[in-house]
């Protein structure tokens, strides 16, 4: 099961942070920033799991963004890693060449996006254009 | 790999002073969130952020209350507080707001407003009330929009109390044209299910058809639901498995819309999700394991592309494979398929190939030698994570010949271990490594010396308790027990006398035990020094002043001679005036003892460690107190449980505040005497004033394990018992130095010459792998052996065993598998059905036997081997089984037993009649009557042959039940087709969940030859129980009497009126109870275990659950039934 998804960069600061299971607010600066210091000392040849109390972490780095999920131990966590750059590629697609700027400024969507591909915890949707469907169509709303 | 997305995430932070190329609908910087996030990213300390902050958050506070912002500035400054809480600030006063956003906004702004809700809100928030009227609204628009809005807030926050509320609108879009309002409805469903599973009960018909939903999308929400259903009750939804595997395979056939593929994996986690649904079917199922093998198969074979994401799926099929019934060839492919992983240079996947192995090699420990190389590289692996993971592997193929090395490779991670949570881990594993393998007294004393030190005050606190116990109980030897308590004392000793600082609190405590206990025994160290040692542990200030207690009683146990009195009279003045009274108490105790030596050794006396002491569980010396102050009047005794209840209920203000002052741990007020500490917790949780003597006894150690003997694991061997008589030669059953041959020939070196380090790894392998080919030559797949080992604990440890695989109570199963076992009559397996004679061999495994199956335990997998031939044969012959199949119909239709019922016991309630195995011609049938307050066990041998059978015997026996014969004619010869009845009438001894004969029968052919034969019947305890008719008054006073007490939350079945009423009488009427009277939220009913056991039960409803509480003298008794209780309600 999927415990949460953060997006942080590298000065460690969080961009996006949604989380499965609930934690204090007070709880997740301390866990974001450890998890932040976690991904920050390991190199590219290392692996991209990493074991964090009684849970894994599962991250991906684009430019110098992270994307940090926390699993349980069941997990696959390549699936999991796999899943992280599907949402990237769906970002890519709806934002035509996603930046990280792109993810600051439209924290809304991202998360409308995000709610289609997972829910409590679980993957729920992972074909790209269905993942995207309900927010196109709001779009056009809006628009039209 | 395509990486598209890091190449367009690659000039980022420049842009933030740039202007930004905006895409479809992107913000433009100069928001007031671009303003906000600007601001943040251009800070340089915390303390900033946290004013830029809560400046941000008065300002929005301020402008959400204002009338005149309008909805789209809402949503604007609704997005700007979710990105504050992101940030860790609280910005509650918003809550409201994003309510009424969602209320009144239109598409995006509605949108943010739902989003906000879901982040906002926990699941018990109150304002959630609030939203249940808009979704309400929404769930009817005529906007799709809305109603996929809706349906997805729903989906992810709900309150529980408000489902019913929405419950028929939700089902109404199951039926919705549009495939997103069907998926969205499903996951809805799913969510309704995940938190109250009982609302949605009524429609897992509605379920199955998601399930055939034309729209791979709404099956594939659907199975959401089946996964969560099935990992619950496998037994529930084995109907299924044909039509999962058929969604597998075309999804694996690329039947899917091509969308759905993920770089042109057709939909990989719907196959990942798949796999794990079918694992969790055929699990310990070899039917419908058969079923999947196919697509199995053809998921390993199509998954050849080199990406990570097919990897992942293999990584799956491979667990999936290993988890259900073995198929020798599938389980090749699935080993060669984990070489790929752990040879790949891609880190990734070689973690994911260790993972892989760590699962595999618990069902076939051969599978590590053949990737012994590699696991001696990511031991050394610059990656702590692969570190650790390879450590885990190989805490699994630990046994007494590589334990040494592998602990000292664990000590050597834990002495850099990152973080306590490892640390604590891996602290617990190498202290049951030690525990259960280790090779002598110095290694054991020296490895657990660094497992206390290293694992501080963090590790379990079972680890020094059972280093404790173990040291106390000692094992067979004297001589032994001596020379390990001798160097525990030693070690400590040359401990203290160095650096003292660093030692952690309970380490401290486990040498001052010890040296209290045991320093007598050393010659080389008099009392005085170590009691000096000790004052000088007293002295530091670090010392706790739990620690302190533990110090002083061990002073307390040292303190001979003049010399010692003096150090105690001086020690006990400092300490006699603390502020912690257990301290206080602990030092007038020195002080008295210390005066008078008489007294010292009748309190504690030395060497009692080995006597059991006598506790008296159920403190029947206090009855008569008891009984003395309730004629007096006071209250009579509620358990912890049931004041707290009645506590929450009456409203009573919390006690909490006003707890201890002072410290007062439980540890060190409870050891008084010479006794290692952890039995004495066993008095705690028991209730009551009891009357009930009957269970006064020794100190039970019993269901307790004593895992470490001088031979190594004791556990390890199959009984106990028989390894007794045999003390001192090798232990036949352990496995390593049974196989040590095996051992040594299964990991030779390569014959290359090898260069120097490849040759020190080679020799660090053999080390390790030492031993542990060992288990698995004795059995072709591994896989059998492991499982009967683990459900032969489960069988000691609990009474939840696994029933489905029972022939007697499953006849349905069997006919085909008799016939087989009929055509394979020379053979030495006995036609008792695959599966029963897997189940007697497990079950009894003691029962002398003449031929093959049973004799040993080490037959055992050549069973299971035979077995697995049994069911290759079954797929080539399945016209002859057929065949023989109608000729066999035929045949027993003239000789059906249940004509041949005794008149007297015609018209009794009695179960099916279960074939139980057959013999050449003789076939053996079962079932039990109810007479009365007696159960009937009636043995039914019916021979279809042309001859007479000699000589007859049946001989049956039982460790839970006493079988006494009934039947006045003792049958010695069957004649050709006749059927001979025998009647046993059967009383418990012991109780379990189930209650099982084994029976032996034993006759001579018409050629001359005997033959013996053996089966087993299971029953039930449920067929021996029987209402107890009593009033409330008498359940009242029986109550009080009784000391066994079980507590458990059982599921309230709804039937729409009066959940309790129904549940109970559901309860009564299954389990033949009494239902002696419902008051209020509260019943309580009785029932009696033949011939003459109570059991009371109280139940109460209590948050939606039905808390039940059993109590009876019988100590087995509660248990079993709760058991059955739950069987009960969850069958409905």
């Amino acid at each position: 099961m999927i415990k949460f998804l953060l997006m942080v960069n590298r000065q460690g600061q969080t961009r996006l942070s949604r989380y499965y299971q609930p934690v204090e607010l007070t709880k997740r600066a301390a866990l974001e920033a450890d998890v932040v210091r976690f991904c920050l000392s390991r190199n590219k040849e290392q692996c991209s799991f990493v074991e964090y109390k009684d849970f894994r972490l599962i991250y991906r780095q684009y430019a110098a963004l992270y994307i940090v999920v926390g699993v349980t131990d069941a997990e696959n966590e390549l699936s999991i890693y796999e899943l992280v750059h599907n949402f990237v590629e769906v970002l890519d697609k709806y934002f035509s060449r996603v930046s990280e700027l792109d993810i600051m400024f439209n924290l809304d969507r991202v998360h409308i996006i995000l709610d289609e591909i997972i829910q409590n915890g679980h993957i729920v949707e992972t074909n790209k254009s269905r993942i995207l469907a309900p927010l196109t169509a709001l779009d056009k709303m809006a628009d039209g | 790999m395509s990486y598209v997305g890091e190449k367009t995430l690659t000039a980022l932070p420049s842009l933030l002073s740039l202007d930004s190329q905006p895409g479809p609908a992107k913000l433009s910087s100069t928001s007031k969130l671009g303003n906000l996030i600007r601001g943040i990213t251009e800070l340089t300390s915390k303390h900033e952020e946290e004013k830029l902050i809560q400046r941000e958050l008065e300002s929005i506070k301020e402008q959400v209350s204002s009338p005149n912002t309008s909805m789209r500035q809402m949503k604007e400054l609704m997005v700007r507080a979710i990105y504050c809480e992101s940030l860790g600030y609280e910005a509650s006063f918003v809550y409201i707001h994003a309510i009424k956003l969602a209320q009144q906004g239109t598409a995006l702004e509605k949108r943010v407003g739902y989003l906000a809700v879901s982040l906002f809100l926990n699941e018990s928030h109150e304002l959630l009330l609030l939203l249940v009227n808009t979704v309400l609204k929404d769930l009817q628009s005529t906007n799709l929009i809305e109603v996929c809005m809706a349906l997805t807030v729903v989906s992810q926050i709900f309150p529980k109390e408000m489902i019913p509320a929405i419950l028929p609108l939700v089902e109404e879009k199951l039926n919705h044209p549009k495939e997103i309002i069907r998926r969205k409805a499903v996951l809805a469903l799913y969510k309704f299910y995940l938190i109250a599973p009982n609302q949605v009960q009524h429609i897992h018909n509605k379920f199955r058809k998601a399930l055939c939903d034309k729209d791979p999308g709404v099956m594939t929400a659907s199975l959401h639901i089946y996964l969560q259903m099935i990992q619950e009750n496998p037994e529930g939804y084995k109907d299924l498995t044909g039509s999962f595997v058929n969604i597998l395979k075309q999804v694996v056939g690329g039947k899917l819309p091509i969308d759905f593929n993920y770089h042109s994996v057709p939909a990989p986690w719907l196959q990942i999700h798949l796999l794990r649904i079918l694992s969790f079917l055929g699990k310990n199922d070899l039917r419908t394991s058969e079923l999947i093998y196919e697509v199995l198969d053809e998921s390993l074979r199509r998954a050849e592309m080199n990406r990570n994401i097919t990897y992942a799926i293999l990584y799956e099929c491979v667990k999936c494979i290993y988890t259900i019934h073995p198929k020798s060839n599938l389980l090749e492919k699935a080993a060669k398929c984990i070489g790929n992983f752990v040879l790949s240079p891609d880190i990734n996947l070689k973690y994911l190939g260790l993972k892989a192995l760590t699962y595999v090699i618990q069902q076939d420990p051969k599978m590590a030698l053949q990737h012994q190389m590699t696991i001696i590289e990511c031991l050394d692996h610059p990656d702590l994570i692969i570190k650790r993971e390879t450590l885990e592997l190989l805490f699994r193929i630990t046994n007494a010949q590589n334990v040494v090395v592998i602990v000292e490779k664990m000590l050597e991670f834990l002495q850099n271990s990152p973080d306590d949570y490892t640390t604590i881990d891996l602290v617990g594993k190498v202290a049951e490594l030690a525990e259960k393998y280790a090779p002598d007294n110095e290694w054991f004393i020296e490895t657990m010396n660094t497992v206390f030190s290293l694992g501080g005050d963090t590790m379990q606190p079972d680890i020094p308790n059972s280093f404790l116990k173990l040291l106390s109980e000692g094992f067979d030897s004297v001589e032994e027990d001596r020379k390990l308590r001798l160097f525990a004392v030693d070690s400590y000793v040359s401990l203290l006398q160095g650096e003292t600082r660093k030692l952690p609190q309970c380490f401290l405590q486990v040498i001052s035990w010890v040296l209290g206990e045991y320093s007598h025994l050393s010659e080389d160290h008099n009392r005085s020094t170590v009691l000096r040692l000790l004052e000088k542990l007293l002295d530091m200030k670090q010392t706790s002043s739990e620690t302190k207690c533990w110090i002083l009683m061990a002073m307390t146990k040292l303190c001979e001679g003049t010399a010692g009195v003096c150090v105690a009279q001086q020690v006990s003045e400092t300490y006699i005036s603390s502020m912690d009274t257990v301290l206080r108490q602990r030092a007038q105790e020195l002080q008295h003892l210390s005066q008078d030596s008489e007294l010292r050794e009748e309190v504690l006396p030395r060497d009692s460690g080995l006597d059991p002491m006598e506790i008296d569980s159920s403190l029947s010396f206090l009855d008569e107190f008891v009984s003395g102050a309730l004629a007096a009047g006071a209250a009579p005794y509620k358990p912890p449980h049931q004041r707290q209840e009645e506590l929450a209920e009456a409203k009573v203000l919390s006690l909490e505040p006003y707890g201890l002052a002072l410290p007062i741990s439980m540890s060190s007020c409870s050891i008084t005497d010479r006794h290692s500490p952890t039995p004495l917790s066993m008095s705690s949780g028991l209730s009551g004033d009891s009357t009930d003597v009957s269970h006064r006894a020794g100190l039970k150690l019993d269901g307790v394990q004593r895992v470490w003997g001088r031979d190594g694991y004791l556990a390890k061997k199959e009984s106990v018992e028989e390894a007794a008589p045999v003390q001192g030669l090798t232990p036949v059953h352990s496995p390593s130095l049974q196989n040590e041959g095996d051992g040594s020939h299964s990991q030779t070196p390569t014959p290359t010459p090898t260069p120097e380090p490849d040759r020190e790894k080679e020799q660090l392998a053999s080390s390790l792998f030492f031993g542990v080919s060992s288990q698995s030559s004795v059995c072709l797949m591994g896989k059998p052996d492991s499982t009967f080992n683990r459900r032969r604990k489960a069988k000691v440890q609990a009474p939840g065993v696994t029933e489905q695989l029972s022939s007697s109570v499953a006849p349905v199963s069997n006919a085909v598998d008799n016939l087989l076992c009929n055509n394979l009559q020379d053979s030495n397996i006995n036609s008792v059905s695959a599966a029963s004679s897997k189940q007697t061999c497990e079950l009894s495994p003691r029962v002398p036997a003449a031929n093959g199956t049973c004799n040993t335990d080490c037959g055992l997998p050549e069973s299971d081997r035979k077995r697995s031939n049994l069911s290759i044969s079954r797929d080539n012959g399945l016209v002859d089984a057929d065949s023989a199949l109608s000729e066999d119909q035929g045949s027993r239709s003239d000789l059906c037993p249940s004509s041949y019922l005794p008149a007297e016991l015609c018209g009794l309630y009695r179960s099916e009649i279960a074939p139980l195995c057959t013999a050449h011609s003789l076939e053996l049938s079962a079932c039990h009557v109810h007479q009365g307050d007696d159960m009937i066990l009636i043995i039914f041998i019916s021979n279809s042959s042309d001859s007479q059978v000699l000589q007859i015997r049946l001989d049956l026996k039982s460790e839970q039940l006493k079988v006494t014969c009934v039947s006045d004619s003792s049958v010695e010869n069957i004649k050709s087709h006749t059927v001979a009845v025998y009647q046993y009438s059967l009383a418990v001894k012991r109780p379990g969940v189930d209650v099982e004969v084994d029976g032996t029968l034993s006759f001579l052919l018409p050629a001359g030859t005997p033959q013996t034969k053996h089966f087993s019947y299971k029953l039930p305890l449920t067929a021996f129980i029987r209402p107890l008719l009593i009033s409330t008054e008498e359940y009242g006073t029986m109550w009080l009497g009784f000391s066994h007490e079980v507590k458990q939350n059982l599921t309230l079945v709804d039937d729409g009126c009066e959940p309790l009423t129904f549940t109970l009488n559901l309860l009564k009427n299954r389990l033949q109870l009494h239902l002696v009277e419902i008051i209020g939220l509260e019943g309580i009913l009785a029932c009696r275990l033949l011939q003459n056991q109570p059991c009371l039960m109280h139940c109460r409803v209590h948050a939606g659950a039905l808390a039940v509480w059993l109590r009876s003298p019988v100590p087995e008794l509660p248990d079993c039934l709760v058991y059955h209780c739950q069987r009960v309600l969850q069958e409905k």
